[in-house]
Order: C-alpha cells, then structure tokens, then sequence
C-alpha cells in the first residue's frame, strides 16, 4: 500500500468516527449510548486491555540480559564507569529508566545523516537533529497537561492542582486570534503547543521519504484522530460553545458510576466525546501500548551485571556437545605424533581397535 | 574483489525512496549477487544436526522447501514469541519514528530502503499482525500485515544476512528495540528450513568437530604456534614456548582462532604468546587448549541452541584441565556471548574460581560468576600496577586510531580498557569523530557471519561508515594504523581500507603491546613484529 492510499484509509476512518456521533445524536438524538454505554465501553476496553497486554507480555520471560549498554562498564576502581547508561545494579536502572520515560534520553541521542559526494568520494557527516525529540516531548506532556486539565469537568470542587495548571497553561492571556476581545476565553498554551506538535509529526511523516516509506495506515489513523480530538476540544471551547455546566453533570455522574444524561449539550461535544472513546478503545490494540511497552523493555531495564551475577534462563535445556572424549578418539592419534597430552594412552586405542 | 565495482561507483547512493513509490509489501525480493552469501552446504547442517539440509540456491526458484514450511515457520515463531519477551515486545511496540532509519551502516552504505532497521523488522512484523494479532487478522494489509509466502520467507532470508546484528539502531530507538534481537530470532527461524549461509554453517560445522571455526586440527594449532615460536625468536632472540592442553595450569587461554590462522590476527597472536612469556618468571601459569581452541561463536549466529552447543566447551575443558579461570582474546561477538550469555547458557561454573590476577593480585569482581575475563583488562590492570616494561617509542611509525567492535561497546561497555592499554605503549593516538566511536561506534560491515567473499560488494557498503571516519583522522592527523580489539575486524578491515582508505592498516592491540615490550636479555630488536624495521632502525635491517 502506497502512502496516498494509506492516508486516505486513514482520513476516511476518522471522517466515519466524527460522522457517527454527528448523525447518532444530532440526528436520533441517541445520547445514552453516546455519553454513557460508549464511554464505558472505551474505558472499559481501555483499562482491561492494557492490563491484558501487559500480562501477556510478562508471561514470557527474559532468558538472557541483553542491556544495550550505552556508557562504560563497571570494572577497575580507576576506571571512571557510567551508572546510568550502563546500569550495574538497580538504581542505575531506575535512573536509566526515568530518564528513558520522562525525557526520552535515547531520542535525545538522535542525529541526521548528511550524505554527499565531492568529486566522487562519499563524505559522511552526522548532523544536529533534535526536532523529533523536541515534537515528541511537546506532544507528549501538552497532552498530559490537557489531560489534567480536564479533571476540572469531573471532579467537584476542582483539585488545586488543576486550577494551578490552567492558570499557568492559560498565562499568557492570548485571545483566540482574530476574534481578540471579543469575549472569547483565552487560549491555552498547551493546545497550541499539542496541535503544532502533531501537525509536525504528520507533515514529517508525508514529506521525508523515509518516513513516508515506512509509514502505516496505523501510523497515519492515531494521529488524525488526535488532531480531530484537538480540534473538536478547541471548536467546543473557543467557537461553537457548550453548556459547561450540562458537561460537568454528565462528566462527573461518569466518574460517580451513577451517570446521568442532561439535556441541551451542543452535537460537538459527543463528536469530542466519541473520538475520544475511539482513541482509547484502540489504544490497547495499537502501537500506543508503547506506553506501557517501555517498561518491560529489556535492552533498557536489565542492569548489565551478567558477569558477575547469574542470569537463570526458565527454560534453559540440555544441549548436545561434542565432547572432549569425542574430541579425543578421533585426533588421538594426531595428537600423540605431536606430542600432546591425552587422556587414554596410544595403547588403550591400540587395545580397542584390537577388539574391533 | 574482481566484481565488486568501484568505489565511485557504490559511493553513488540515494537514501531518499520516490515518493511515488508502491507499497514496500508490493515489491518482491530481488536476490543481488555481491549483496547475499551462498546456501549453506548439505554437509555442514548434517554434521551438527540442523534440520532439513539440501542443496539449494538462492538464486533459483524453488528453494526445495518442505511441504509444511509455512506450520513450521508458524510454529517457531509462536514458540519463540513464548520464550522471548524481547521478541513479543518488538513485534508490538515500535512506532515507526524512524529514529533508527539512518543509524544502520548498510542502510548508509546501500541506500536499499528495506535496510533501515525498522523495515527490516516490519518484514518479520507483517507476519506477525497477520498470526498473531486481532486487528491483523481483521483488516489485513490496513492493519501492515500480510501473508507468509515464498517471497516473504526469501525477502526474510536475504535481509536476515544484510544485518551484522550490531545493535547501533537499538541505541537511539526510545524504546529500545533491538533488530541485533530480531535478527537473531529471524535467522533461529528460517534456519528451521535448513536456509543458513555456508559462511556460517561451515565454520559451526567445523567448530563443533576440531574446536575451532576454521577447522584447525590439535596437531596443526600446535604446529601454528610453534611456528610463531620461530618468529619470535627470530625477532627478540628468545625462544617462547607455548604449552597445550596441560592439566593443572592456573588458567586457561581462549582465543578466536582467526588469531590463529590469519595477518594481521597472527600478529596478535604472537603478542599473547609474548606476554605470558614475559610473566612467566612471575608466576604467570597458563595453558592454551586444542579442543576449546575457538574463543568466536558462529553458532551464535544461527541460533541461541547452537550459540549454547559451541560455548559449553569452554566450561567443559577447564574442568577436565581443572584450571582456576579462563583468559579470553582479543574479540568482539565472542565477548557479548561470553558477557550476556555464557553463564546462563552453560553456568554455574562453580569448579573454578574468582579470578585473580597472579602478578597483581587483583580480583576481577566484574567476572564473579562467569569467571572469565578479558585480556585487555588482564593487560590494562598489568600496567596500572607497573608490572610491564614497556618501550613506546618502538611503535613511533604508527598513528593510531581505535575501532569499537559493536560487540563490547553496546553488550558489554568495554570502552576505556583497551584506549587505556594503547594510550600505554604508542605516543601517537587519534580518536575518530564521537558519532563513531564508543556506544555510537560503526560496524565492520563484515560481523554476525558475514565476512564471505561472495558479498564483497555488502561489506563494502556495510564499512562504508567505519571507513569514513577512518579516512578522516587519516587526513586530517595522518593515522596509518587502525587498532582494534575484534577477530572478524582484523580479518575484514584489511580489505575495507584497501578499498575506501589506502594506506592505513589494520591491528590487533596486544600486537603493539609486544612490539613495546622490553625483555630482559632480548636481542636488540631491529624490526616489529611484522618484521618491518623499527623507527630509526631503517638502515640495520641486515645486521
């Protein structure tokens, strides 16, 4: 499949996802099942099937330490080793690992190959690139930003926290530009930063050809369906508004499992709301279980201590060998001539071929 | 090299696929002469017991696979999804970020698409979707997953063996994917087919009957040495006797036997040979053995049982010979299998003991359990504590740079001992750029059972990145030597330098080690161990 036509599958299927709850509750106005089966079944599948994939993953074991060691190894006193790239105990690990989730401190390693010829001769040069760092980190914690942004719709009073991150995430007092002052809330630095964020990891996927060569429909389907989520969230707050206050009933009677279905909630909201379910119903099915996935990775989270202490494999088996007495009958004579030590003496082979 | 085409020609390279391009799914396989390595040889499967060994050719059609191929494949990979989480995590978790795209040496050096590590998983991966996974079984080619097929398998086989399992992708993949991994796992199940490479398979064969890759019989390793004994005398005018297969010696010496058999690895050889004669008088008590005479494992890259199979001698002759612990050479895949897998493979080895060095009396805490260590560290704790007398000037002549093997600096971290034993015995040593070197080193081009003949053209692309940085510290600080501490890179680098960097030749580390080593009652020495004329001894070569 080329990437035109995984693109357009991809787009295709999110249209169909915004277009089911649109006609669902815009046309048979069927708002149980969008504001409450469906979210309850995403969630449902959401956390259970994480669960389930996680299990299923630890039920294979890691037979060998296989750390992909990025630093010095622990050795002499007098030789400087590096705990965290090249962990030898648990606490090297851990920090290896904290940096691995929070920064992304292998991505941060990233560089650009510059290839060129000058008169025919390659020359190879590895160049600055931080811009796939940059785009993932944004994406990541704008998105965690927006995601705790949102407890001030199901929980009541709202938690401090909250109300600190909105003013902080809301600081910079921008109006939704053009229509500054026009009485319109402020925008949110987060949701820039999140859609810029995206569009790029897009655009650099249909641009560079390299990525448009190994890209997948299910490349493509997560991120147009974040952006139709972002995009949808950002309509409701600054263009066609919602009754806030209708939401958080609906929001909270979610969270309280004694859900309830107020009236007079704008189509959009649902269109939010599905798209959202979509996302995390797929989630467990899809390439995001990366987020889980980094924990158990074992070139990252094995301290590389095989040396020195020992790695038990579960289902290591007895091999054959070829032993040194095998070794021996056939060579013996050789090795005799050459004057090297054996185990049975030119004799005792003397005596067996007798008997043969 | 007589096909292999120019060197402006290979560097002709587009790493930029059209944009119009069909999906990679729809675009079968072409096998390239000077690109894949020939079919395993009936003989060497049968010898260890590799299943369905045949003659075959992989330029051909029919690749006389059984008439159940497609169950066993099925059947080896869920077996091995079961066994290696790494496998089952691979297979699930990547993104296609494509942070791993151009970090792969044959990706830079062939510009073939289907290299970069990413892709060369998303072969084994679409497969998998399609067995082992709901959305793949649903929606099929949408979800990136397709069928098993003859093509599919002979795509697998011919990117199967343009991977030197080096790991350089798993370091900058955030997730920390390793194709070395996939690779691995790969190879374990097409070679369930009997669909090895006789580069590979000739060497397990070999290793399993004599004890080493290249087949040497015990009387003719014997030989080998003693050969060397000649040379050196020839050199320091003392005779430095070897002995073998002794029972009783304090440790045993492993070494691949590339060191063995070949210039310049015989070179490092006679350095070993040097300098444990050098620390006989101080207690040094060590003997070589015939039959655990290969320190490199081949079978490691056909799979984790015959990785097994080929290891256990180690274990097994240093207790017949009942030495206290083993002393490893100079290498590179044998030290990951040693760092990563020997004890769990053939351990506990309790019969021997912590090893501690008899001139220093250092114990070697790092190898605890394994009780095997590396001779650069040996080497490198020898001259910590002074116990060498070492003449640096002798290797004057050279400008030397330091290849990382893959293998000990991302599955071991073996960085600082070897930089610190040549830092002691050459003045004039020049570190290559620092996104080649260390844990961001390149590649031979030539490892994981790759350095045939056949695929000259290969490990000419695969190099290309090494031989880059090579080429420049040799013109920018006029390095003419490139040091290393690996079997297969003293047996291939040769021949990559003559190709993209004339002039500059490839070392062992512990043959300048000898070349500084001062004897007690040596003959002046006039020449190196290669006998070319020491500095300022230009004129003297006949005296």
């Amino acid at each position: 499949m080329n990437f035109v036509l995984s693109i357009l599958f991809s787009s295709f299927a999110v249209i169909v996802v915004v277009l089911i709850p649109w006609i669902g509750v815009g046309a048979l106005d069927l708002r149980i099942l969008f504001g409450i089966i469906i979210p309850y079944a995403a969630m449902a599948t959401f956390f259970v099937g994480i669960v389930v994939r996680v299990i299923d993953w630890s039920r294979s074991p890691v037979p060998f330490r296989i750390p992909t060691t990025a630093g010095q190894q622990w050795s002499f006193p007098w030789i400087k080793s590096n705990p965290i790239d090249n962990p030898k105990g648990t606490g090297g690990v851990v920090i290896r690992m904290i940096f691995e989730v929070l920064t992304f401190r292998s991505l941060f390693r990233n560089t650009r190959l510059e290839y060129r010829r000058i008169d025919g001769v390659p020359k190879i040069d590895y160049e600055w690139e931080k811009w796939l760092w940059v785009a993932a980190l944004l994406f990541h914690y704008s998105f965690l930003v927006i995601v705790l942004r949102h407890f001030r719709f199901f929980v009541e009073p709202v938690p401090g926290f909250v109300t600190l991150l909105q003013n902080l995430d809301g600081f910079m007092q921008m109006g939704a530009a053009p229509f500054n002052g026009f009485g319109l809330p402020g925008v949110y630095l987060t949701d820039m930063l999140l859609m810029a964020a995206v569009t790029w990891l897009l655009l650099r996927r249909i641009l560079y050809s390299q990525m448009r060569y190994i890209s997948l429909p299910a490349d493509y389907f997560p991120l147009f369906l974040i952006i139709a989520l972002g995009f949808s969230g950002m309509l409701m707050r600054y263009l066609f508004r919602v009754d806030v206050t209708a939401v958080k009933e609906l929001a909270i009677g979610l969270f309280k499992f004694s859900p309830v279905s107020p009236e007079g909630i704008g189509v959009i909201f649902y269109i939010h709301l599905f798209i959202l379910s979509v996302l995390i119903a797929y989630f467990p099915f899809s390439k995001l279980m990366h987020l889980a996935g980094i924990f158990l990775s074992p070139t990252r989270n094995l301290a590389n201590t095989s040396r020195f202490v020992r790695h038990v494999n579960p289902w290591n088996y007895p091999v054959q060998t070829h032993t040194y007495d095998e070794y021996e009958d056939e060579f013996r004579d050789k090795m005799i001539e050459a004057g090297l030590p054996v185990e049975k003496g030119a004799e005792s082979t003397a005596e067996t071929e007798e008997k043969e | 090299m007589a096909d292999t085409p120019k060197p402006a020609e290979i560097a002709k390279i587009d790493h930029y696929p059209s944009p119009f391009e069909k999906g990679w799914m729809n675009k079968k396989v072409e096998i390239k002469p000077g690109i894949y390595c020939y079919a395993s040889k009936p003989k060497n499967l049968e010898y260890v017991g590799m299943p369905y060994p045949k003659e075959w050719n992989p330029l051909d059609e029919d690749w006389k696979l059984p008439e159940n191929w497609k169950e066993i494949i099925e059947e080896g990979f869920k077996d091995r999804l079961d066994k290696f989480r790494s496998l089952k995590l691979f297979m699930d978790i990547c993104v296609r970020c494509g942070a791993c795209a151009d970090k792969c040496h044959f990706f830079i050096g062939s510009g073939d698409p289907k290299n970069m590590p990413v892709m060369r998983a998303e072969l084994l991966r679409s497969v998998y979707r399609k067995n082992h996974t709901i959305g793949g079984k649903i929606f099929g080619l949408f979800a990136g997953a397709r069928e098993l097929t003859e093509d599919v398998l002979k795509e697998w086989w011919y990117y199967l063996y343009q991977c030197t399992e080096c790991r350089r992708c798993s370091l900058f993949c955030p997730y920390g994917i390793d194709m070395a991994e996939i690779t691995i796992l790969g190879r374990e199940l097409i070679n369930l087919l009997g669909l090895n490479i006789d580069w590979i398979a000739a060497p397990v064969a070999n290793c399993y009957r004599t004890g080493n890759h290249l087949g040497i019989q015990p009387h003719a390793f014997k030989d080998m040495l003693e050969f060397f004994t000649d040379e050196i005398e020839d050199i320091t005018g003392i005779r430095m006797e070897q002995d073998f297969n002794r029972k009783g010696a304090e440790i045993l010496f492993v070494t691949p036997s590339g060191d063995v058999f070949a210039d310049p690895g015989t070179f490092t050889c006679m350095g070993y040979m040097m300098l444990f004669h050098y620390l006989k008088e101080q207690g040094l008590d060590i003997t070589w053995s015939t039959y655990a005479s290969e320190g490199g494992n081949f079978g490691y890259f056909t799979s984790h049982e015959m990785a097994k199979r080929l290891n256990a001698k180690m274990y097994a002759e240093s207790k017949r010979l009942g030495v206290k612990w083993i002393l490893g050479g100079e290498c590179g895949h044998m030290w990951r299998v040693l760092n990563q897998y020997m004890d769990t493979f053939n351990g506990p080895p309790d019969f021997l003991e912590e090893p501690v060095s008899p001139i220093t009396g250092t114990k070697f805490e790092n190898a605890k359990t394994t009780k095997m260590i590396h001779i650069i560290e040996f080497t490198a704790d020898l001259m910590k504590h002074n116990k060498l007398k070492l003449d640096p000037s002798r290797n004057d002549h050279l400008k030397v740079t330091f290849h990382d093997s893959c293998n000990t600096a991302r599955g071991m971290g073996f960085l600082e001992e070897p930089r610190y034993v040549i830092k002691n015995v050459c003045n004039n040593f020049y570190e290559m750029p620092p996104e080649t070197i260390r844990e961001q080193t390149f590649c031979c081009g030539s490892g994981s059972g790759l350095n045939a003949g056949e695929n000259m053209e290969l490990r000419m692309r695969g190099g290309l990145p090494r031989a880059n940085a090579v080429k420049y510290v040799h013109e920018k600080h006029g390095v003419n030597m490139l040091s290393c501490i690996c079997a297969i890179d003293r047996a291939v680098l040769p021949n990559l330098m003559e190709y993209w960097v004339p002039g500059v030749d490839v070392t062992g580390i512990h043959e300048m080690v000898a070349n500084a080593l001062v004897f007690d009652g040596e003959k002046k020495r006039t020449t190196d161990l290669r006998a070319e004329p020491l500095p300022g001894m230009e004129d003297e070569e006949d005296v």
